[in-house]
């Protein structure tokens, strides 16, 4: 572990946050939004008889899984911007770094998400670096897990995001 | 709907390479893409904001979107039989409107695991101008034979 982090995300490292549960359950029509978006033909997401045949009724592309867990941009009472991946936005906070992008992806995907499940999910900071000079400007790398399981306690998933928390380079005048 | 294809083992070999795909990008297919995955970050579809605030020169395509293409694009070549069991990719540089987005993708190991599955690893890229924009392995389970289906696999027949 990088010795320069402070202790308060220290403290977050390997340790479980924000379990919650998707806000509806799986639908359809998302899943038409997501195949159109990127032309994607697949018959398992467009036709039910051939999600039938060969996966037992509808499912969910897998790399959808964090489609479901984003919040919807205003709902009532809400106040402020609501925020997915919210480990990631206290780290940008406690770091105080204003700036981020997500540098890499991975995911591992288990039991498919069917039509009407209800998914749960938890938020696992794995790791922080030591600052580091990037093209962007002066940052930290962080690792973040987010498992899913659905309804019946099996696990659909997990996703793996790497980050890069930085402050804008000051451009010489 | 395009016509079905469902390769299995028997016609993939290491060493193969995926048919290209290329798409040129708009300034919809970012916010399309950003919107389907319920990704609202202003940097996915306010010019303004991704020049001022993350210092490039346009709206860029999303992560979530950036995994859809790639699930995509190896499943129009694996046909609807092909799982993806895992993927893993790095953003080198934002993909923008006005680029042409090429894809393609290469076997680079077949294996059989302990519950019988058949595996193909793939490495995947997505370029712009000749110039690797993104880095994908991708790990997609096919058929053993015509008869095999990997979206039966559950628990520990399931191994991603």
């Amino acid at each position: 572990m990088a010795v320069d982090i402070p202790q308060n995300v220290q403290d977050l490292i390997g340790k479980p946050q924000y379990e919650e549960k998707t806000e509806f359950p799986i639908e359809v029509g998302y899943v038409f939004n997501t195949c159109a978006a990127v032309q994607n033909g697949n018959p398992i997401y467009w036709d039910a008889e051939v999600a039938d045949q060969i996966v037992g009724g509808r499912i969910a592309p897998p790399t959808m899984l964090s489609v479901w867990f984003r919040p919807h941009y205003w709902s009532p009472g809400a106040e402020g911007e609501r925020t997915a991946l919210q480990t990631h936005f206290d780290l940008k906070r406690l770091l105080d770094l204003p700036e981020a992008i997500v540098s890499g992806n991975e995911a591992a995907f288990g039991e498919p998400v069917r039509m009407g499940d209800t998914l749960t999910t938890r938020q696992i900071v794995r790791s922080v670096s030591e600052f580091k000079q990037t093209k962007l400007g002066q940052g930290r790398f962080w690792t973040i897990d987010v498992e899913t399981y659905n309804q019946h306690g099996e696990w659909v998933g997990t996703e793996s995001y790497t980050c890069l928390g930085y402050r804008r380079q000051e451009v010489a005048a | 709907m395009m016509a079905s294809v469902n390769l299995t083992a028997a016609d993939v070999k290491e060493g193969d390479e995926l048919p290209p795909l290329s798409h040129a990008v708009t300034a919809t297919t970012v916010v399309l893409g950003a919107m389907a995955s319920r990704d609202w970050r202003p940097m996915h579809h306010d010019k303004e904001f991704a020049i001022h605030r993350n210092g490039v020169k346009d709206i860029f395509i999303n992560t979530p979107n950036n995994a859809a293409w790639f699930e995509r694009y190896i499943t129009d070549w694996t046909g609807p039989k092909g799982r993806l069991g895992r993927m893993k990719f790095k953003m080198k540089r934002p993909v923008f409107p006005g680029d042409t987005m090429v894809f393609n993708g290469r076997v680079v190991r077949m294996s059989v695991d302990d519950s019988g599955c058949q595996w193909v690893e793939l490495e995947v890229t997505v370029s712009v101008d000749g110039q690797v924009n993104t880095e994908c392995q991708a790990r997609v389970a096919i058929p053993c034979d015509p008869h095999d289906n990997p979206w039966q696999r559950k628990a520990s027949r399931w191994q991603p």
